[in-house]
């Protein structure tokens, strides 16, 4: 007679699969995963309890270390609700830089997803690729705000740092090299047949339950709903460049590896536009009081981070500190779906599947 | 063969120096470890990205002998990337003491150093050093891949300097 | 108390000329709501008229003002100005007046008129009327970028869905079911309704599932502890139509509880443990509320104004 056990296995925060602070509680029949809890809370820093003491431009460096791999849109978001509170005007000139670093951001962003996918599907040369090409938009960044991770760049009313002499000339010349890159990659990878077996079919979900559960980003876009807020509720600049939306069919884990690679080639063509029409002389911050206090009310603002749908809601009650600061995560909200995906999956497609979601855990745990 | 170690002529003796190297068993030991130390992966927060880029093909680490191992059991070190929070400690605490001597931990940024931006949170460990004893500290919010290069070089230093003297440079 | 004193103080700071007129106009047009208002807390009334006009709210608060925003929400301000509220200051006569506080929703003070806060109401209302009177002696043009000072500023577009949730929410639900109904403005026009605790798992599923509303994405789940009481807000959409509402539940702080949302919209699964983890409200109903941020056996909900950490010194 042969007698089977449930096992019961951890994989534990500290784990090679390189996401982050986060703990899956896995139940297992043989190889098969029967329950599967995911445990978060490890990088739980107290940021909303922090930002009740502190005046709205310290808190922008704390947004930065939310989700670190897209420090940009972060920024934007907080930086967007105040002015949306307070009725500010951003001159021109500030709110093109700001789209075109949020633009480099989403392709720096989505480099380090695919590098960082690949490698836990066993391919270990793309990370090295995905980091040479973020390094090159680092360096950019670099020169731009002096930061290479934690930009801390916009304020509220515009950004910090006019561009440099030559910057744009720069960003300019490296849209066409990236496009380029992206050819190699996407022949390098896309039709390999031991990766397409691994992504293929898996993780699949419907747009019922992509909208029931909240989840936003490729990972809504996979099911066919097409829902991108640059498009759905246009913010900054997104309605005068024309950019489209990839929407996949089948709701799998290909179809989010491919949306997420075409977001790439998308964003390039945004920065082609936007450099383009950029206006060569500006004001980079507007007509902002010296002490910011949004008058009393709340607001929730939201917009298009690499992740998904990244959302800041403020209650201000008139003073320099907001009353209660919440950042609607998209990564917290995608995890959600995890513990109902998982069920009859096998281990390898845990990884496949949790890392097609695309979740940093600084903005999983804020 | 007949070869009298008193009787070495100077150009044989320039000869020997050249090629003939001669050193303690703790100092051969030094250098070995010191030339290949293989980290723990243990980023937490934006420091791993940072720690990422420096394995990256730009600032090699696999140059100096470093790379990642996945399992506690076949690090050297720990390089404490991020903020540790205090539901995280004791798992910390875990995979440190799961370590085999000899062991080392390298504090990477301010957050891992003295709680960093978020020292007055409730849910933050004021560095890390509270948990396990730590060698070198790298300040940063994050450190840039070529501070951590010179961390981990100041811990070969280190070792190799223990190695040699016997002196412990801190007291753990 | 103080709190909104400072708040009207900040408000009245506000450049827009708009606030300066209209509570000047507001004064001359209403003597009949103002000689009902007289009596019960006058000085009060002025404060909600100002904040009102200048606030969250579109159509202004004249008396006779056309576009009146629900006047079926009108019924339960006798109820809503008991209940404490951080808002704007009530003046239960404004619910005689028929006017002014209806959409706004004014919390209760009828009564209680401390003698700091009429002192500053006073010195408020004297730098008004020198404002005023400067402005008029100046030849008071309306400022620029103030559409009519005579006239309230347009209704929000949006209006016309925040006026039919509320409908269906009465009619359907429960009459006494929405508290409170205004267009924020800060956040972009959105519609936002107050509901009962009591109501709210019915009110979610009619949200959901009726034709006309058919809000199925929630977006966003936030717990504030404001020091009276405790809200919940609910951020809600509908996809195709873009038709979004955020909805607020009031409870009380000492055993907050509101019922839990996820039977309805499962994404409101973790945003309510983090809800319950962080600031204590109970959401009975929810499959599994447990603490998801903070350690298992942490003691204490760490976003509330009164948390005091345990272990300050780790």
């Amino acid at each position: 007679m042969i007698r089977t056990e449930e096992l019961l296995l951890n994989v534990g925060p500290q784990h090679p699969s390189t996401h982050g602070v986060l703990r899956i509680v896995v139940k297992l029949d043989g190889e098969v995963i029967t329950e599967a809890t995911p445990v978060i809370g490890y990088l739980h820093r107290g940021t909303e309890k922090l930002a009740e003491s502190l005046n709205y431009t310290q808190i922008i460096p704390y947004t930065d270390r939310m989700d670190y791999v897209s420090a940009m849109t972060n920024n934007y978001v907080l930086v967007h609700a105040v002015e949306k509170m307070m009725g500010i005007e951003v001159p021109e000139r500030a709110e093109f830089l700001r789209l075109i670093v949020m633009e480099l951001q989403r392709v720096a962003s989505h480099l380090v997803w695919w590098g960082t996918y690949l490698l836990d599907l066993g391919a270990l040369s793309p990370f090295l690729f995905a980091f040479k090409e973020r390094e090159m938009i680092i360096d950019l960044f670099n020169e731009l705000c002096g930061a290479r991770l934690t930009y801390n760049y916009m304020r509220v009313g515009g950004v910090k740092w006019d561009a440099p002499p030559g910057w744009i000339d720069k960003v300019r010349d490296f849209v066409p090299y990236m496009e380029k890159q992206l050819k190699e990659y996407e022949r390098l990878v896309s039709g390999n047949e031991i990766f397409l077996a691994r992504v293929k079919g898996i993780g699949k979900y419907d747009a019922e339950t992509a909208i029931a559960y909240g989840l936003s980003g490729a990972n809504l876009r996979c099911t066919g709903v097409k829902w991108d807020l640059r498009k759905n509720e246009p913010y900054s600049l997104y309605d005068r460049f024309e950019f489209d939306v990839p929407v996949g069919t089948n709701g799998d884990c290909y179809d989010r590896y491919m949306i997420r690679f075409e977001e790439m080639r998308q964003s390039l063509r945004i920065l082609k536009q936007a450099v383009e029409q950029f206006p060569s002389s500006g004001e980079t911050m507007g007509k902002v009081p010296r002490a910011i206090r949004p008058p009393a009310g709340e607001t929730y603002v939201r917009i298009e981070s690499p992740r998904g749908e990244i959302g800041c809601h403020i209650v201000s009650k008139g003073k320099a500190e907001p009353y209660r600061l919440k950042f609607r995560r998209p990564s917290f909200m995608n995890l959600q779906i995890l513990p109902k995906l998982l069920v009859g999956e096998t281990m390898t497609n845990l990884i496949a599947i949790l890392g097609g979601v695309d979740i940093v855990l600084g903005e999983v745990d804020c | 063969m007949g070869f009298d170690l008193e009787q070495v002529r100077p150009e044989e003796h320039e000869e020997l120096k050249r090629n003939v190297l001669v050193t303690s068993l703790e100092q051969l030991k030094g250098w070995a470890r010191s030339h290949s130390m293989w980290p723990l992966t243990f980023g937490l927060a934006c420091c791993a990205i940072e720690m990422m880029g420096t394995g990256g093909a730009h600032y090699d680490l696999d140059r100096f002998g470093v790379f990642f191992r996945p399992s506690p059991r076949q690090a050297d070190v720990m390089i404490v990337a991020g903020t540790v929070t205090k539901k995280m400690a004791p798992l910390l605490r875990r995979l440190y003491e799961q370590m085999p001597e000899p062991k080392w931990v390298i504090a990477m940024g301010s957050c891992a150093t003295a709680g960093g931006p978020y020292v007055r949170s409730y849910s933050v460990v004021k560095g890390v050093d509270q948990i396990v004893p730590v060698d070198v500290y790298i300040p940063g919010c994050p450190p840039n891949p070529a501070a951590l290069i010179y961390g981990i070089n100041k811990l070969q230093e280190k070792i190799r300097y223990e190695a040699k003297t016997g002196k412990q440079v801190t007291n753990r | 108390m103080s709190e909104e004193n400072k708040r009207e103080a900040g408000r009245q700071e506000k450049p827009a000329a708009a606030r300066r007129e209209e509570p000047g106009e507001e004064r001359r047009e209403e003597p009949p709501a103002a000689e009902q208002q007289e009596p019960a807390a006058a000085e009060q009334q002025e404060p909600a008229n100002t904040q009102e006009v200048s606030g969250t709210e579109p159509a202004g608060a004249g008396a006779e003002h056309p576009n009146q925003p629900q006047p079926d929400t009108m019924p339960e301000h006798p109820d809503a100005s008991a209940s404490d509220k951080p808002a704007e200051p009530a003046a239960p006569a404004a619910a005689n007046a028929d006017a002014p506080s209806a959409p706004a929703g004014e919390a209760a003070g009828a009564g209680a008129v401390d003698p700091e806060r009429e002192a500053k109401i006073k010195a408020a209302q004297e730098a008004r009327a020198k404002r005023l009177a400067a402005k008029a002696a100046a030849g008071g043009e309306a400022a620029p970028g103030d559409a009519e000072p005579a006239e309230p500023k347009p209704p929000s577009p949006k209006q016309p869905w925040l006026d039919e949730a509320v409908e269906l929410l009465k009619s359907e639900v429960h009459p006494e079911a929405v508290e409170e109904a205004v267009i924020n403005e800060l956040a972009g026009d959105m519609p936002t309704i107050t509901v009962k605790a009591e109501h709210w798992r019915a009110a979610a599923e009619l949200l959901k599932s009726h034709e006309k509303l058919g809000c199925n994405y929630l977006r966003n789940v936030t717990g504030v502890d404001y020091e009276t009481h405790m809200e919940v807000v609910y951020f809600v959409i509908n996809l195709e139509t873009k038709r979004e509402y955020a909805i607020k539940i009031r409870t009380d702080r000492e055993q907050p509880s509101v019922p839990s949302a996820v039977p309805v919209w499962p994404s409101a699964d973790w945003p309510e443990r983090e809800i319950y983890d962080l600031l204590g409200v109970d959401f009975p109903g929810h499959p599994d509320l447990r603490r998801i941020m903070m350690p298992d056996d942490w003691v204490g909900h760490p976003l509330r104004k009164d948390y005091v950490p345990l272990d300050p010194e780790v």
